[in-house]
């Protein structure tokens, strides 16, 4: 177990060289949030109509939070798999390591990486207008289940990224799914309007459900309804209409122990057994 | 037996479906010796290294490196061996010293002796001036000789190192060869694959020549040019038009008759097997003289690796080579 934890921050601190060496990779992957908050924010913000723009804004954040920091977790895919494509896995391979240390240190790397993005998303929320309204000790449980959630991603990625080999394939691939993914769902317009497969999808979808507790402990989850909390039970029946939605957090959490259980061990022995071409 | 054996490889076979990669390769390194892997492309010399290197596990056959199984116990192998691979695996984003010194951390060196030996290595391997250049920087013999580095931190005592010089130009080829020569002064034992049949007759006490995935000569390099017989007669005729007469004059001498002239029309040359010795070239040049053939460049030869090679598998060794040696290819 210590050879597993030193072996895997000796390889998170090659990775976070390289954040350092290349700063353009978290330039971009906090540039790109902060681009989807000022679009999405008021261009649909203007055609959420009634002068509620900002109500639509504080909706949103939870959304972007979600989408961003799924985004986040790819990069543990593509690095990986440009680590195989240049043969440094091969190299670690024939080395002593303890054989999860590479996939740990990657993933914590890249966990690390969505903190950053996180703060960095958190700062520019609160400068358009975003509020945490239901006090430090909730907005801190929503980034945590985001965090736990996004964690849990990073190993689907790696194990996508260990059988893909090639970064290029890689993104392509995550891309078309992780973009309809966090689509249909809650994130950027209210499910419970969607026509009724899309409705279903949503109400079940992960997404969804990380979203949908963010917003509650942000305090976010009245913001499109002027009546606010006051209008209370209805809205929130209207809101969460599966099972999954009723029981965010545990939903979540749920998702992400049964990834790991699956993704940690079959992550591991694929890259045991991996090699470059 | 395994006792005085580096490596020691019995039958290993390595199929992708109807790929036989490996086909039943055997093997054996002595302590301190250097084993030449000679094979072109696809060959399947990459594939012993993988199987050897506790990278890709063997469908049957058995293997020992350093006294260590490598199917049992992989891990035991890994604490004794340094790979250094055919493509430079450096990450180009850490500096030279970051390589390495990360790589002394992964075998699990205290701190400080792990940043003792990179700097030990950065200075041997003349980087020291890169040394905190990130390897992006790096030219390719650079890349290559950190790669190298990489593999000797840990003072392993077996090194595996595939195609260490392909693509490399002339100069960073003959300082690897240095570097590895000073290697095995030094007593490791040493398993090389290589295309290049000079760097094998160079570098290598003992050679396999694989092909198609199995073994088919083994031998020193004189021995194996003693495969192709003993010397050979060249004769290079002044005028092409020449070349049926003297093709006929040498077929006399030739002990196969004329089926064992080789004719190669474009340089005017003809070449014979001249077990004889020297007798056989005072009679050619009589018997040439005689027949009135005037003879630019007559002389007996030993057989090259490449003659060894060409009559071992029918063709030459980098006939299928990839782009990255056809860079450097002319260089033999």
């Amino acid at each position: 177990m210590s050879t597993l934890l030193a072996d895997a921050s000796t390889i998170a601190r090659r990775n976070l060289i390289k954040i350092k060496r290349v700063p353009d990779l978290i330039v971009f992957t906090t540039l790109q949030p902060i681009m989807f908050i000022l679009l999405f924010g008021y261009v649909f913000g203007s055609l959420a109509g009634s002068g509620n723009g900002a109500g639509y804004r504080e909706f949103l954040m939870a959304g972007i939070f979600a989408q961003t920091i799924i985004f986040g977790a790819t990069i543990t895919g593509s690095g990986m798999a440009e680590d195989m494509q240049k043969g440094v896995i091969d190299r670690f391979r024939t080395l002593p390591m303890h054989p999860g240390a590479v996939l740990m240190g990657r993933t914590f790397s890249d966990l690390l990486n969505n903190v950053i993005v996180l703060v960095v998303m958190t700062i520019t929320g609160l400068a358009i207008g975003w509020r945490i309204r239901d006090g430090l000790g909730h907005a801190l449980l929503a980034y945590a289940l985001m965090l736990v959630f996004a964690y849990a991603i990073s190993w689907v990625m790696a194990y996508i990224g260990l059988k893909v080999r090639a970064p290029e394939i890689f993104n392509n691939a995550t891309f078309m799914i992780i973009f309809p993914l966090t689509f249909i769902a809650n994130t950027f317009v209210p499910s419970e309007n969607m026509p009724a497969v899309l409705k279903t999808i949503a109400g079940w979808n992960p997404v969804s459900t990380i979203t949908h507790a963010a917003r509650e402990n942000f305090g976010n989850l009245f913001a499109l309804n002027p009546g606010g909390a006051s209008a209370g039970a209805a809205v929130r029946h209207r809101i969460e209409y599966t099972w999954a939605l009723q029981h965010a957090e545990i939903y979540t959490l749920a998702w992400s122990v049964a990834l790991l259980l699956i993704f940690v061990p079959l992550s591991i022995r694929t890259y045991q057994r991996s090699v470059a071409r | 037996m395994p006792s005085n054996q580096a490596v020691l490889a019995e039958d290993l076979v390595k199929h992708y479906n109807d790929v036989k990669a490996a086909d039943g390769i055997s093997l054996a390194v002595p302590e301190g010796s250097v084993l030449g892997v000679l094979g072109p492309n696809g060959a399947g010399k990459t594939t012993t290294v993988r199987m050897l290197t506790t990278l890709l596990r063997p469908d049957s056959g058995h293997a020992t490196v350093a006294g260590a199984d490598v199917m049992r116990d992989p891990a035991a192998v890994r604490k004794r061996i340094g790979v250094s691979g055919q493509y430079a695996a450096v990450d180009e984003y850490l500096t030279g010293y970051e390589n390495l010194e990360m790589v002394g951390r992964l075998y699990h060196l205290p701190a400080r002796e792990a940043r003792a030996r990179a700097r030990e290595l950065l200075a041997e391997f003349r980087l020291d001036d890169a040394a905190d250049r990130t390897a992006k920087t790096y030219s390719g013999g650079m890349r290559r000789r950190l790669d190298l580095a990489g593999a000797l931190v840990a003072r392993p005592p077996v090194i595996f190192l595939d195609e260490p010089t392909t693509g490399l130009d002339p100069r960073s080829r003959g300082d690897m060869w240095e570097v590895i020569a000073g290697l095995v002064r030094g007593g490791t034992s040493v398993l090389l694959t290589t295309q290049y049949l000079e760097e094998a007759d160079r570098l290598a006490d003992n050679i396999i020549v694989v092909d198609h995935g199995r073994v088919i000569a083994e031998g020193t390099a004189d021995a194996l040019k003693d495969q192709v017989g003993g010397g050979r007669l060249h004769v290079t005729v002044a005028d092409s038009a020449a070349v049926p007469a003297a093709c006929e004059v040498l077929a006399r001498l030739s002990p196969t008759g004329a089926a064992g002239i080789d004719v190669e029309e474009h340089t005017r040359s003809l070449t014979i097997p001249a077990s004889g010795g020297t007798t056989v070239l005072v009679d050619a040049v009589r018997a040439l003289g005689d027949a009135g053939i005037a003879v630019q460049d007559i002389g007996i030869r030993r057989p090259t690796l490449d003659d060894a090679f060409l009559s071992l598998t029918g063709h030459a060794a980098e006939e299928t080579s990839d782009e990255a040696s056809t860079v450097t290819g002319g260089v033999r």
